[in-house]
């Protein structure tokens, strides 16, 4: 005996009205995609419920990946066997036996297929005395068990199943338009992409990149980012912005506590015209407000003057060691401790502003011809699609 | 040349050894230096992580680069001991382990730690009863391997892994230098924390290997220095070495894959034929791995019929090749309880995915002319 399916939970977006049916494919389409290592597994829709099919592969690393895609609200394994009672009894004392930390459960059945003879009632009884005669370790509790063994019994055949294991949430990817993250290597903005995600939200990222102080190693470094946010998406395109000019601009010619606030403005400047041209609708950022200078009130105040672009905050309210926990859970945190320096950590005025006014740095600005910078920057830009096969894809296939 | 003796050693597959002389002239430089070269060779090593990864359905960071078996083996248990001994100094390891797992045990006893040999039955087999009722209050480590290498037995490791899994105060270590490549084993979620492989055994290079570091656990390191493979193996990182494993690993994932059972075919094949020669008998039990037959021509020396194979380019061993050294005794067999006449007179021969049916025929008449030779000799 063993799982042979899992069935697919799907809860907030029973809501969405007519959009339902596009929410759901969508969301077959990314568990699909998901499990594309294992051809031999089947993603199916019937009478509003989704299964992957396992034919034959261990279920444990294709539940671990199902746990990583957007949309699934739990999941649970589960047993197909036919409508005959002596096979169900076996294939639920199977599901309570292989379920973790369980002392004690309930059996609840649903006989859809009135053509079965033994009655719901009665058949949780059956089960019940089933599973106690056959082992020591667990006690009945119809209030709260620790598992509830679930047996539907349908006109085709009868479903089993147990543990319910708790999915990411959300909504499928793909199902909210894009955003335009920007990462800079750190580890507060892969967090925010991973979030806005969260919300059905597809993401492209901008990087800022600046030679020779920066290295081609902090550039990896965000590709390696990128690439663990497309384990919970789709392909992530990366586009970098040359951006050692500007920066040595603003730090030669504008007034020392200013220079961050206005690199931060050239930045969202760079990062709207990029979003006209890609056609996205937002901007996506790691700020958590008062964390460093930059995301004090008044800097994201002048700062994000320069754009009317939505600015999406995820991180707005959350404190840092919370940020680092995600971070640990979706595997960036490791990539983002690498020490390489990055744009903003090479040009580290001294005592940055906390609260620049907009009018001063608008006076200040007027001294630099911006719009030629800007130009040459998104000139510049180079795109990386990042895919979620490994980014070293050709490069060294010889080798291996 | 017949060569049967894969269980000590295997030939390098040539796009192993290709790859390995590719990486040590065209990426030379130190992963951790940080100009462009480093970053290269730094790529291609978290690349190597990455395949090793997937093949063994782990995350890459559980992946330690190491010099073989020996290393693997001693690295996780003097590891776990060193790291864990506040919370215990108990051991449970097998009768039948091999030596650096039994001696590292030992070496531990002269630090003032217990150790546990469970005994196996006559089939080479550790009990389920006997591991539950070894573990104490201050048990640290279980460390039992998957296949053994001189019987080619094969542990209950998943239902030793799920006694590990109730009882978290412990860690458990399968050495699994055997196995890899010729049977399965689930290592995610199975109550494994460390797992040692050999390169060597797997048409790979000497001096290459892998322990599997499950992300919880913890070791005292061995070797101290730069911090690298997560500060548990320092020093330089064997670039060409590791890229070779990972290679090898997936040359022999893919016979693995597509052998439909040739190999365990072949063996049985061998396994009748060895029966029907007169004066010999089987130490392997049934449900074995399918590389490993290990019999016993009573009354004749092992050392003579090896050599007279030897003649004729027949290539065959006894006991193991680290132990062989030793006594006449087999160590393993012994613990088997199997006669003397039988533990002293004990031959192994193990095969590969590259074995065939011509060769296994030949070994066979060979043997039977050199018993019936001697068997004339003695009497």
């Amino acid at each position: 005996m063993e799982f042979d399916h899992i069935l697919i939970r799907y809860g907030e977006m029973a809501l969405k009205g007519k959009n339902r049916k596009k929410f759901i494919v969508k969301l077959q389409e990314n568990i699909q995609r998901k499990l594309a290592d294992f051809p031999d597994v089947k993603v199916t829709r019937t009478q509003g419920r989704m299964f992957v099919l396992l034919n034959g592969e261990d279920p444990v690393p294709i539940v671990a990946k199902c746990k990583e895609v957007f949309g699934i609200h739990s999941l649970s394994l589960a047993i197909k066997v036919e409508n005959d009672e002596t096979k169900i009894k076996d294939a639920a004392l199977y599901a309570l036996t292989t379920s973790e930390n369980v002392k004690t459960f309930k059996v609840s059945v649903k006989r859809i297929d009135k053509n079965f003879p033994i009655h719901s009632q009665e058949m949780n009884q059956v089960i019940g005395t089933h599973l106690l005669v056959n082992t020591t370790r667990y006690k009945v509790d119809v209030h709260n068990p620790d598992l509830e063994v679930k047996v539907e019994i349908r006109t085709e055949a009868t479903y089993i199943t147990a543990s319910i294991i708790p999915g990411l949430g959300g909504l499928p990817v793909g199902t909210s338009g894009k955003t335009l993250l920007m990462l800079s290597g750190g580890i507060d903005s892969p967090v925010a992409g991973f979030l806005a995600m969260k919300r059905g939200v597809e993401i492209e990222a901008i990087h800022f990149h600046s030679p020779p102080f920066t290295s081609e190693r902090a550039k990896q470094k965000v590709l390696d980012l990128a690439r663990k946010l497309t384990e919970y998406g789709n392909t992530v395109k990366v586009h970098i912005v040359p951006f050692t000019k500007v920066q040595q601009s603003i730090f030669r010619e504008m007034p020392d506590g200013y220079a961050m606030t206005i690199m931060r403005r050239m930045m969202f400047r760079i990062s709207e015209i990029l979003c006209e041209k890609e056609h996205i609708l937002s901007i996506t950022t790691g700020e958590s407000l008062g964390q460093v200078a930059s995301q004090t009130m008044e800097s994201m105040n002048a700062i994000n003057e320069v754009t009317t672009m939505p600015i999406l905050r995820p991180l707005i309210a959350m404190d840092k060691n919370d940020i680092i926990k995600v971070s640990r859970t979706i595997h960036t945190y490791d990539i983002s401790i690498r020490p390489y320096e990055d744009c903003c950590t090479i040009f580290v005025p001294k005592s940055p502003k906390t609260r620049p006014g907009r009018e001063k740095v608008n006076y200040f600005e007027g001294q630099m011809n911006i719009t030629e910078m800007l130009e040459e920057a998104v000139r510049g830009i180079e795109t990386v699609k990042v895919t979620n096969k490994s980014d070293t894809v050709g490069e060294f296939d010889d080798l291996f | 040349m017949i060569y049967l003796d894969n269980s000590a050693t295997t030939k390098p597959y040539p796009e192993v050894i290709k790859s390995f002389q590719q990486v040590s002239e065209s990426y030379f430089a130190n992963p951790s230096s940080i100009h462009q070269f480093g970053g290269e060779a730094e790529k291609l090593l978290l690349k190597a992580k990455e395949q090793t990864a997937k093949i063994l359905r782990v995350e890459p960071d559980e992946i330690i680069f190491t010099s073989g078996g020996t290393e693997g083996n001693n690295t996780a248990i003097k590891g776990i001991a060193l790291e864990h001994q506040t919370r215990g100094k108990h051991i449970i390891t097998s009768e039948i382990e091999h030596p650096s797992v039994l001696e590292a045990c030992h070496a531990l006893e002269t630090l003032g730690f217990a150790v546990t040999y469970l005994p196996v039955n006559q089939n080479g087999l550790v009990s389920i009863a006997d591991v539950k009722q070894a573990i104490r209050n201050d048990t640290i480590l279980i460390s039992i391997m998957h296949v053994n290498n001189e019987l080619g037995s094969v542990q209950p490791i998943e239902e030793i892994g799920s006694i590990a899994k109730n009882n978290p105060k412990l860690f458990f270590h399968v050495d699994d230098v055997q196995g890899l490549g010729k049977l399965p084993l689930k290592l995610k979620n199975s109550g494994i924390d460390l797992c040692t492989m050999s390169g060597h055994k797997i048409h790979g290079l000497k001096g290459t290997g892998i322990l599997y570091v499950n992300k919880r656990t913890k070791l005292f390191p061995l070797f101290h220095g730069g911090h690298q493979e997560r500060n548990i193996r320092s020093g330089t990182e064997n670039l060409p070495g590791a890229v070779a494993m990972a290679k090898a690993l997936r040359l022999i994932s893919d016979k693995q894959k597509n052998n439909n059972g040739e190999m365990t075919k072949l063996r049985d094949y061998l396994r009748t034929e060895l029966e029907k020669i007169h004066g010999v008998v089987i130490n392997t039990p049934e449900n074995a791995a399918p590389h490993i037959i290990n019999f016993s021509v009573p009354g004749l020396k092992p050392e003579v019929i090896i050599h007279m194979l030897g003649e004729q380019q027949i290539y065959i061993s006894t006991k193991s090749a680290c132990s062989s050294k030793l006594t006449d005794e087999s160590r393993i067999l012994a613990a088997c309880a199997l006669d003397k006449v039988r533990t002293t007179s004990a031959l192994r021969v193990s095969l590969s995915y590259d074995s065939t049916r011509q060769e296994v025929t030949a070994f066979l008449q060979a043997l039977k002319k050199a018993v019936d030779q001697l068997k004339e000799v003695m009497e």
